[in-house]
């Protein structure tokens, strides 16, 4: 097989990974309010688009935890590139995720990536949106350095960031982006609610946007209703549990109009009209 | 350190696992670096069906203990979308095809492996019997007496290597492949996945305290991985001692260690499955290691 269509180089929303994990080392974990953000430098890894994603695992005591879990690699969107260095942002929720949280300056890190379809620029005359939820403000953190550093793509004047939280101890992870307007379930801190309230209110002050929103199931698929019924182009970052990351297993399909998508080859990032509605059950492993 | 296989010359003895690796997906995510290192002496395609099929609702994945069980359904594009669409990708592939077919009656499957007959692309031909037979409800690769007939029924249909990927839930595994070299098979492959459930408490996620529910799409599912390392070597070993024919070994497989234990127990060839999934140069790692 050779490669068809245009270099790896200018395909802006997915840039090749090379064939095989390899081996970080742990540059810093940092909290982050009820989050760890995880930075290892990445000397062999090209710079990722943003919304693709990775394949972590922990060098060390990969397994024999509870459950003599984790066995397979966790899928993490890139949170942020900076000079060579990868940042994840990380929530411990199950073995996987809590062996990564654990991990200190120093610790070995498998990344296989990037891998996946990422964002890609707003259509022209149009802002760009970000709605993110919880831990999946990652993507969006990213993409908006992006936006920032290549303004020249895109007539984007300025970019609208809502983000939603839980409490007050999670929202401490909006830190990741600039300028972002906040709420959160238990009112906490910013509006009492859903970001999706924000979401509509600002649709309805200028439809002109693009939006880009990566969250929770619900979350996206609200958003998903809400641009739909507006027709108002968005790009959805999905999540589902995968075992490989690459295309193989084919354990991570959502459904779409035109059958099973599988997330992380087809996607993360889909164009909303793509969905028929966001499937409320996809799960990770943690 | 190359082997011969069913005719074959292999430059060594690492291939994959049916449904563990999609040549076609990697190469969007690998570019032409995945052919730089090429895992696989042969590539074995996943299971292609004469009809189209979407496979199993999701959730299809469950980690388990040191394993994997998948509830995939095995999704392809069918018989005529596969010649169509993905055998022109595959056949630039630098190693020989192998195709593997599944059918629910010795007629669907000599139509596959008349149409397999057909393409020089593909050398040799691999049958998944781990299907229920539209007749009987049986897996047809779980009785060797019905076994023995499929293959029998099916083996003139093809001129190339024939070889059986035996079911491993079944009685008696080496009485099955004694079966199908019987039936006229060329070769046997297994271990395929072990029957598998995965559970979960209804509102777990909640905090309540419930009646656990299956967590797959599909209802049940197959285990891999690491956990069925034993199971496999020594349904392997029963298997070389019962056949004279080439034996595809493979189940849990993460270092070139584990690939000679399954050399030793009599396999000529073993595959590398669910390692690709932790990493897809895995079983490269391993062909090089074997050659040291």
């Amino acid at each position: 097989m050779s490669t068809n269509g245009s270099p790896a180089a200018l395909d802006r929303e997915r840039t090749l990974a090379p064939f095989g994990r390899r081996q970080l080392t742990v540059s810093a974990n940092e909290s982050l309010g009820a989050y760890r953000v995880l930075k290892a430098a990445d000397p062999g890894g090209p710079a990722p688009s943003a919304g693709q994603f990775a394949m972590l695992a922990a060098t060390e005591h990969w397994g024999a935890g509870v459950d003599e879990r984790p066995y397979l690699p966790r899928a993490f969107s890139y949170a942020r590139w900076d000079a060579g260095s990868a940042h994840f942002l990380l929530e411990d929720v199950g073995p996987g995720t809590h062996r990564l949280c654990e991990l200190r300056e120093g610790d070995g890190l498998w990344l296989l990536g990037p891998l996946g379809r990422g964002f890609s620029v707003p259509d022209d005359g149009r802002r760009a949106l970000l709605v993110g939820g919880g831990v999946g403000i990652a993507p969006l953190a990213i993409w908006q350095d992006e936006l920032g550093a290549h303004a020249e793509l895109h007539s984007s004047a300025s970019t609208t960031v809502l983000l939603g939280f839980r409490d007050r101890a999670h929202a401490a992870g909006a830190a990741l982006l600039e300028d972002a307007l906040l709420a959160s379930d238990d009112g906490s801190i910013g509006h009492h609610g859903l970001v999706t309230d924000l979401l509509a209110d600002e649709l309805d002050r200028d439809a002109g946007v693009t939006v880009y929103a990566c969250g929770p199931p619900a979350m996206l698929e609200a958003v998903r209703a809400l641009c739909a019924a507006r027709e108002v182009p968005a790009q959805l970052a999905l999540e589902a549990g995968m075992a490989c990351g690459f295309g193989a297993c084919y354990g991570c399909v959502v459904p779409a109009r035109a059958g099973y998508l599988r997330v992380c080859v087809d996607g993360p990032v889909v164009d909303a009209t793509e969905l028929e509605h966001v499937e409320l059950h996809a799960g990770s492993p943690g | 350190m190359s082997v011969e296989f069913c005719g074959l010359s292999l430059a060594h003895p690492i291939v994959n696992g049916s449904g563990t690796f999609d040549a076609i997906a990697a190469q969007r995510a690998f570019g032409d670096a995945l052919h730089e290192r090429f895992p696989f002496a042969a590539f074995v395609s996943k299971t292609i069906t004469l009809a189209p099929r979407a496979g199993n609702p999701p959730p299809r994945l469950w980690e388990a203990q040191a394993g994997l069980i998948n509830s995939i359904g095995l999704p392809n594009k069918g018989l005529h979308g596969y010649i169509a669409q993905d055998l022109p990708e595959l056949a630039r592939l630098r190693v020989p095809l192998i195709t593997n077919v599944m059918g629910s009656s010795a007629e669907e499957i000599a139509e596959l492996l008349r149409a397999c007959d057909r393409r020089e692309e593909i050398a040799a031909v691999e049958l998944n019997v781990s299907c229920p037979n539209v007749r009987t409800g049986l897996d047809i690769g779980s009785d060797p007496t019905q076994l023995e007939r499929v293959v029998a029924a099916v083996r003139p249909a093809t001129s190339k290597p024939l070889v059986v990927k035996l079911t491993p839930n079944c009685a008696d595994v080496g009485e099955c492949a004694r079966a199908a070299e019987a039936g006229g098979a060329d070769g046997v492959s297994l271990i395929n996945t072990l029957r598998a459930t995965a559970l979960v408490p209804v509102g777990s996620r909640s905090g309540m305290r419930g009646r656990a529910v299956p967590w797959l799409g599909g209802g049940s599912g197959g285990l891999s991985g690491a956990a069925i390392r034993p199971v496999a070597l020594a349904q392997v070993a029963a298997v070389a001692r019962r056949v004279s024919i080439p034996v595809v070994g493979m189940g849990g497989v993460q270092s070139a260690a584990h690939a000679r234990q399954f050399l030793d127990v009599g396999a000529r060839l073993v595959a590398v499955g669910t390692e690709s999934f932790r990493d897809p140069s895995a079983a490269a790692r391993i062909a090089d290691e074997l050659e040291d």
